[in-house]
C-alpha cells in the first residue's frame, strides 16, 4: 500500500513539475494545486498506512497494538490542506485579475513590473478601476 | 508560565483585528497603527533585557510539556530579531501615516501590515517546526494582499511572480517536515535535534538539508532562487516595499540558521560546500544586477539580494565566529534595508521619477534626505564607521581563520561594486543638478507635518545605525552571544525539553 501511494505521489509531483513549467498562468495554477496535494500524500505515506487498524490504546497498555498508522501527519495534512486551499483561492483570482487587466494568461507576456520604459511615480493612468 | 513571549504575537493580533473593526474611521486605525507598533518595540526590547539577564526563555502552550504541545523559544537570536523587527515596524508604521494613500488605507493596510508583523514574530519565536510552517503562510497570505493593495498594473505582474514562487517554496518545506516528521516522529525542533539518528543511518541527511534549503532559499533571495524579488519589491508603495525588504527576506535567513545549526550541525563537506557556492552567486549576481539598474527600487532590492549572500557565506562557515559575524550583519542589515527603501520612497517622490538618472538635485534642496541616505547606503558597502563595516570584517575573519581565499576575495568584491552601484545613486541622484530652475518648484509640494513624518523616522533610523556603528561591542557582544547558543545547542535543547 506505502508503495502505491508513494508512485502516485511522485507522479503527482513529476506532472505539477510539468505543469509549472508551461507557459500557460492557468496550467501553472492547476500545477500549484497538483503540487500541494502531491505533498500531502507524501506526509500521508511518510505516516505508515494501515487498513482498518484505528490507533486506539486499549486499557492498561501505553501503546495501540501493532501495527498502527500515526494519525498525527493526518492532522497536519488537515491544516495544509485548509492554508493551500486558501492560497490557492487567492492565486486564481490574481490570474483572473491579470488576465481581466492585460488580457493575456501567457507567462512570457507577464513582464509589465521589469520593463525598461521609465516610470512615473504621479501617473494615474496605470491604477486599474477596483 | 511566562506569558511575555506570548505578546510578540498577540500585540499584532489584536492591533489588526482592531483596526479591522475601526475600518470605517481612518483616524482610529491610524492611532492603533503606531500604538500598536510602539507597544510591540517595547516587548521586542524587554524580551532582549529578559533573555540577556536570564538566558534562554521558553513557554509552552496550554501547558502541555514539550514535545507534544507546542513551545515558543527566545533564545538571544530570536530575542534580537523581534527587538529590531519592532524597531523598523514602529519606523514604517510613523512612514505609513504619510506615505501611504488614502484608497490603500481605506482597503485595509493597516490590519494586513499588523497581520503581517504577527506572521513574522510568529516565526522567529515559534520552536516548532510545523508551527513554523503555518506563520510562513500567515505572513504569506499577509504580504500577498499588501502586495496587490492599489490594484495597479506592474503591482499584479509583480504579484504573479512572487505569489507563485512562495507557493512552491512552501511545498518544498513542508515536504520537508513530512519525510522528518515520517522518520523520526518528531516536530519539536529541539526534540528533532536529538532524534536525527533514524534520518542520518538511511542517508536521507543530505536530502532533507536541501529540501529546506530551497524551501528557505527562495523565501531569502538566494542564488538561483532570487529572480522574483527584484521582478515584485518596486511595485508596492515605499512602506510596504520596506518593510519586505527589512523583514521578510531575513525571516527566511533566520530559519537556515536555525533549522542547520540545530538539526544538521555536523558541516559535512557537501552541504558547506553547496552553502558557499550559494553564498557567493547570491553576493556577485545581486550586486551585478544593482549596477545595471535604473530604477531605484529595482536597484535597492538588488542589493537586497546581494547583502543575503553575506549571511550565508558566515553559515557556511560554520564557526562561532562566522556565525557571530552573519547575525551581527542580519541584526544591523534589517534597519539598513528598510530605511534605504523608505529612502527611496521619498526620491521618487521628491523628484517625481524612479528613473536615478533622471533625479538630481537633492542634495541642494533636501540636505537632511541626503544626509540620512549616507548612513545606510555606506553600511551597506560596508565603509567604517557604519555598522555593516563589523559585520564584513568579522565575516571576512572568519574566512580567513578557515583559509576559505577564493569566498573572502568574493566578499571583498563585492563590497567593493556594492560602493560603485551606491555612490553611483549618490552621484546621479543626489549631486547632479536638479532639472528645475528654482527651489520652489522642486518637491512634492509637502506640508511640515507631512514632510516631518515621512523624514522623521528615515532620519531616527539612520542616526541610530551610525550609532551602532561608532560604538559596535554591545551589539557584537549580543551577537556573539547568539552564536555560541547556535554552536553549542545543548542550552537550547535543555531549556526547551527540560523546561
Amino acid at each position: 500500500m506505502e508503495q502505491i501511494t508513494a508512485i502516485v505521489s511522485g507522479v503527482m509531483l513529476a506532472a505539477s513539475f510539468y505543469l509549472l513549467m508551461r507557459r500557460s498562468l492557468l496550467r501553472f495554477v492547476i500545477g500549484l494545486i497538483l503540487l500541494s496535494n502531491g505533498v500531502n500524500l507524501l506526509i500521508f505515506t511518510m505516516g505508515r498506512l494501515t487498513r482498518a487498524q484505528p490507533p486506539v490504546i486499549p486499557k492498561g497498555a501505553k501503546l495501540p497494538p501493532e501495527p498502527f498508522a500515526n494519525p498525527l501527519p493526518q492532522a497536519l495534512i488537515l491544516t495544509a490542506i485548509v492554508i493551500s486551499f486558501g492560497l490557492l483561492a487567492f492565486t486564481l483570482v490574481l490570474v483572473y485579475r491579470y488576465f481581466a487587466a492585460g488580457r493575456t494568461i501567457e507567462a512570457d507576456d507577464v513582464r509589465t513590473s521589469e520593463s525598461d520604459a521609465p516610470l512615473d511615480v504621479d501617473d494615474q493612468a496605470r491604477r486599474l478601476p477596483a | 508560565m511566562n506569558t511575555l513571549l506570548v505578546l510578540p504575537i498577540l500585540v499584532p493580533a489584536i492591533t489588526g483585528a482592531c483596526a479591522l473593526l475601526a475600518r470605517r474611521s481612518r483616524r482610529v486605525q491610524r492611532v492603533l497603527n503606531v500604538l500598536g507598533a510602539t507597544v510591540l518595540f517595547g516587548v521586542g526590547a524587554v524580551i532582549v533585557f529578559q533573555v540577556h539577564t536570564q538566558g534562554i526563555l521558553t513557554v509552552q502552550m496550554g501547558d502541555w510539556p514539550a514535545p507534544f504541545g507546542i513551545t515558543l523559544v527566545a533564545d538571544p537570536l530570536s530575542a534580537g530579531l523581534l527587538a529590531v523587527s519592532g524597531f523598523v515596524a514602529l519606523a514604517v508604521a510613523i512612514y505609513a501615516l504619510a506615505g501611504i494613500d488614502e484608497a490603500r488605507e481605506r482597503y485595509g493596510f493597516y490590519p494586513l501590515f499588523h497581520f503581517l508583523l504577527m506572521g513574522i514574530n510568529g516565526a522567529f519565536i515559534t520552536g516548532d517546526l510545523f508551527n513554523l510552517y503555518v506563520w510562513y503562510e500567515v505572513l504569506l497570505i499577509a504580504s500577498f494582499a499588501l502586495l496587490v493593495l492599489g490594484n495597479e498594473k506592474e503591482q499584479l505582474d509583480g504579484a504573479v511572480k512572487y505569489v507563485g514562487i512562495n507557493l512552491i517554496a512552501s511545498a518544498s518545506f513542508l515536504s520537508a517536515i513530512g519525510i522528518l516528521y515520517g522518520l523520526t516522529g518528531a516536530l519539536n525542533m529541539a526534540d528533532l535535534a536529538e532524534s536525527m539518528g533514524p534520518v542520518r543511518e538511511l542517508g536521507l541527511e543530505p536530502v532533507v538539508a536541501m529540501l529546506f534549503l530551497i524551501g528557505f532559499g527562495i523565501k531569502a533571495a538566494l542564488f538561483p532562487l532570487y529572480y522574483w524579488l527584484p521582478a515584485s519589491y518596486h511595485t508596492p508603495p515605499a512602506p510596504i516595499a520596506a518593510i519586505f525588504a527589512g523583514l521578510l527576506t531575513k525571516v527566511g535567513i533566520y530559519s537556515l540558521l536555525r533549522i542547520f545549526t540545530l538539526l544538521f550541525p555536523d558541516p559535512s563537506g557537501y552541504t558547506q560546500g553547496v552553502l558557499l557556492v550559494v553564498a557567493g552567486g547570491t553576493m556577485l549576481l545581486g550586486v551585478f544586477g544593482a549596477l545595471v539598474q535604473r530604477h531605484v527600487l529595482r536597484l535597492l532590492a538588488f542589493l537586497v539580494i546581494s547583502a543575503m549572500g553575506y549571511v550565508v557565506m558566515g553559515l557556511g562557515f560554520f564557526t562561532t565566529l562566522g556565525l557571530a559575524g552573519a547575525i551581527f550583519y542580519v541584526l544591523q542589515d534589517v534597519p539598513v534595508k528598510t530605511s534605504l527603501f523608505l529612502i527611496g520612497g521619498l526620491m521618487e517622490r521628491e523628484t517625481g521619477t524612479s528613473e536615478v538618472g533622471r533625479m538630481g538635485g537633492l542634495y541642494e534642496y533636501r540636505p537632511v534626505l541626503a544626509t540620512a541616505f549616507i548612513v545606510p547606503a555606506f553600511s551597506l558597502a560596508g565603509l567604517p564607521p557604519f555598522p555593516g563595516f563589523w559585520g564584513k570584517l568579522t565575516l571576512v575573519q572568519a574566512g580567513l581563520a578557515q583559509n576559505q581565499w577564493v569566498i573572502v576575495g568574493v566578499a571583498l568584491l563585492v563590497g567593493l561594486l556594492t560602493l560603485l552601484a551606491v555612490a553611483q545613486v549618490w552621484g546621479r541622484a543626489f549631486w547632479q543638478s536638479p532639472h528645475v530652475e528654482d527651489l520652489e518648484d522642486f518637491g512634492a509640494g509637502d506640508s511640515w507635518g507631512v514632510r516631518s513624518l515621512l523624514q522623521g523616522p528615515v532620519v531616527v533610523l539612520s542616526l541610530v545605525l551610525f550609532v551602532v556603528g561608532c560604538y559596535a561591542e554591545p551589539l557584537f557582544a549580543f551577537a556573539h552571544e547568539a552564536a555560541v547558543h547556535l554552536t553549542d545547542t545543548g542550552p537550547y535543547i535543555e531549556a526547551v525539553l527540560g523546561g
